[in-house]
C-alpha cells in the first residue's frame, strides 16, 4: 500500500520487516531518523530486537560484528564521520565474511564540517569488501534493504552490504512509498541461517591471524565472492520483482538510452534530476540518455560496456572526488576503466559536493561540455570565491 | 591449513602454526664444534632446539623463526652459523 512517508521512516519500516535480532547504532545527521524510529519500534514492542545503545560508531559496528558472529541478523545505519569512525571495523566485518547490512544516508566528510549530501563517505570505503548499492528514490532505498539482506546472507556470498541513499535529498524527503507487509517480506527473506557462529559448545575463532603464506588467498576469496555477488544481486532483484512487482534485477539501468549519442552516468538520487533534464533535452531534439548505476560494489563493468556500446560520448557525474587523481571521482575512474579501448569519449564531472544543488540546467550544461570535449573537471565552481 | 571462510579456526595449539616460514636466516648447527653447553636450547624463544639420541642439539626448522639468538649467544666459535635461506 502506498503511503506518504519520510525516506528515513520508510527505511526504518523496511528494516523492521527484515526482523533484525540486534540493532546497534549511534545517531548522526542525516541518518538519525532511521535509528530513532527503530528505537521507538523496539520500545513499543513492535519489533522484537536487541537494541544496543553505544557510545560511538566504532562500538556500533563492533557490536554488530559480534552479534553477527554469534549468529544474529544485525542492522546498523550511519553517515559521514560516523562511517569514517567505523573504517577499521568495516574491513573486519568483510574479512570475517559477516553479512551485516547497514544503511548509509550519504553525507560529505569534514573538514570543513558539512552535514550536507555527497557520496564521499561510502565511496571512500569502496575497497573494504562491502557491497554498495545506491538508491535513486525512497522506494528503491526501501526495497534495496530486502535485497541486500538476501544477497549478503547467501552462503555463496557472505559479504556485508551498504544500502546508500542520499542524505536529506532522500532521507528527509516525504514521498509515496509502497512498504510491503510483514508476510510478504517473510516469504521473500527467510530467517537468517548463519554459515558458522560463535558457540561455547562448539568453539571457533573468526578473523584469525594469517601469515604472508595465507593473507593474499583470503583477500582473493573476498574478490571471488564479490564477483559471484554480481549474479546473486541480479537473481535477488528478479525474485523481488516476482514477489513485489518492482524490478531491480539489473545492476545498471538505462533511461532513453536506445538511440542516444551522449550518455550521462550517475549514482543515486541525482538520477531523478537527470531523467527530467533528459526529457527536456529530448524535447529539443538532443539524443541524450542516462545510465544509472545501482550497484557500485560489485562494479558492473561488463554491463556498463554493453549498455554504452552505441554512444559516442559519456559524461560521468561524481558526488565524490578521489583527491590527487586529477579531477577524477571514483565512478568516473571506474567507468573509464570499464570502457577502456572502446573508443568512447568519457568525461568526468565532480559535482554536488557538500550539498551543492545540481539542477536540470546543470545537467544540460554538463551535456554541452561533454559534447564539446570539455570535462574531467569540477563543475559549478564559484570562481568569485576562489 | 585450509582456508576457512572468514579465517575461522577451531581451538588448537600454538604448535599447529608452523612459524618456520618467517625465517630469513637459518641457524646451521656444526656438531663437531659444539661443546654441548645447551645454551641454545635454553635461550631459544620458540623452544625448538632439542637434544637427540646422539646428544646432538638440533633446531626444528618447522618452527625456528631465524631470530639468531642461539648463534649470537653460542660460546663455541662457528658452532652455529646463520645462513641466508633462498625460498
Amino acid at each position: 500500500m502506498l503511503k506518504i512517508t519520510e525516506g528515513s521512516h520508510a527505511v526504518a519500516e523496511a528494516v523492521k520487516f527484515c526482523r533484525p535480532e540486534v540493532i546497534a547504532a549511534y545517531p548522526i545527521t542525516p541518518q538519525t531518523h532511521i535509528v530513532e524510529a527503530l528505537a521507538e519500534m523496539v520500545a513499543n514492542c513492535e519489533l522484537d530486537s536487541e537494541y544496543i545503545c553505544v557510545e560511538s560508531e566504532f562500538s556500533a559496528l563492533s557490536a554488530c560484528l559480534g552479534a553477527s558472529a554469534a549468529g544474529s541478523r544485525v542492522y546498523s545505519a550511519t553517515s559521514s564521520q560516523g562511517l569514517a569512525l567505523m573504517f577499521e571495523v568495516c574491513f573486519n566485518v568483510a574479512g570475517m565474511r559477516l553479512p551485516v547490512v547497514m544503511s548509509i544516508a550519504n553525507r560529505s566528510l569534514g573538514a570543513p564540517l558539512s552535514i550536507w549530501n555527497d557520496q564521499q563517505d561510502s565511496i571512500s570505503l569502496r575497497d573494504s569488501g562491502w557491497m554498495q548499492v545506491y538508491a535513486e528514490d525512497n522506494q528503491e532505498a526501501t526495497d534495496l534493504h530486502f535485497i541486500a539482506y538476501k544477497v549478503a546472507e547467501d552462503h555463496d556470498i557472505l559479504l556485508p552490504a551498504f544500502v546508500c541513499f542520499d542524505g536529506f535529498i532522500l532521507s528527509h524527503t516525504y514521498e509515496p512509498v509502497d512498504v510491503p507487509a510483514q508476510e510478504e517480506v517473510d516469504a521473500y527473506l527467510p530467517s537468517f541461517k548463519p554459515y558458522q557462529r560463535l558457540d561455547a559448545a562448539d568453539p571457533i575463532s573468526m578473523g584469525m591471524y594469517a601469515t604472508p603464506d595465507y593473507y593474499m588467498e583470503f583477500r582473493y576469496e573476498i574478490s571471488r565472492a564479490m564477483e559471484r555477488a554480481k549474479e546473486a544481486l541480479k537473481r535477488a532483484g528478479r525474485e523481488f520483482d516476482e514477489e513485489f512487482g518492482r524490478d531491480y534485477s539489473a545492476p545498471v539501468e538505462g533511461y532513453r538510452l536506445e538511440d542516444a549519442d551522449t550518455a550521462i552516468v550517475a549514482l543515486g538520487s541525482i538520477c531523478g534530476t537527470v531523467k527530467d533534464a533528459i526529457d527536456e533535452m529530448r524535447g529539443s531534439g538532443r539524443k541524450v540518455g542516462l545510465l544509472k548505476i545501482r550497484s557500485f560494489r560489485p562494479f558492473p563493468d561488463k554491463e556498463i560496456l554493453k549498455a554504452l556500446d552505441d554512444v559516442s560520448t559519456v559524461a560521468v557525474l561524481d558526488k565524490n572526488v578521489s583527491l590527487g587523481s586529477g579531477a577524477g571521482g571514483a565512478l568516473g575512474l571506474e567507468v573509464k576503466d570499464a570502457l577502456y579501448g572502446s573508443g568512447i569519449e568519457v568525461k568526468d564531472y565532480i559535482t554536488g559536493l557538500g550539498g551543492r544543488d545540481v539542477r536540470k540546467r546543470d545537467i544540460a550544461n554538463i551535456t554541452d561540455l561533454a559534447e564539446s570535449g570539455k570535462g574531467d573537471m569540477y563543475y559549478g565552481l564559484r570562481e568569485e570565491v576562489l | 591449513m585450509v582456508l576457512n571462510i572468514g579465517c575461522a579456526a577451531r581451538p588448537g595449539k600454538a604448535g599447529d602454526n608452523k612459524t618456520g616460514s618467517w625465517r630469513v636466516f637459518k641457524p646451521v648447527f656444526n656438531q663437531e664444534l659444539c661443546k654441548k653447553c645447551g645454551l641454545c636450547a635454553l635461550l631459544c624463544p620458540e623452544g625448538c632446539v632439542t637434544v637427540n639420541d646422539e646428544e646432538e642439539y638440533i633446531p626444528d626448522y618447522d618452527y625456528c623463526k631465524g631470530c639468531g639468538l642461539c648463534a649470537e649467544e653460542c660460546p663455541a666459535d662457528g658452532a652455529i652459523d646463520m645462513v641466508q635461506e633462498e625460498k
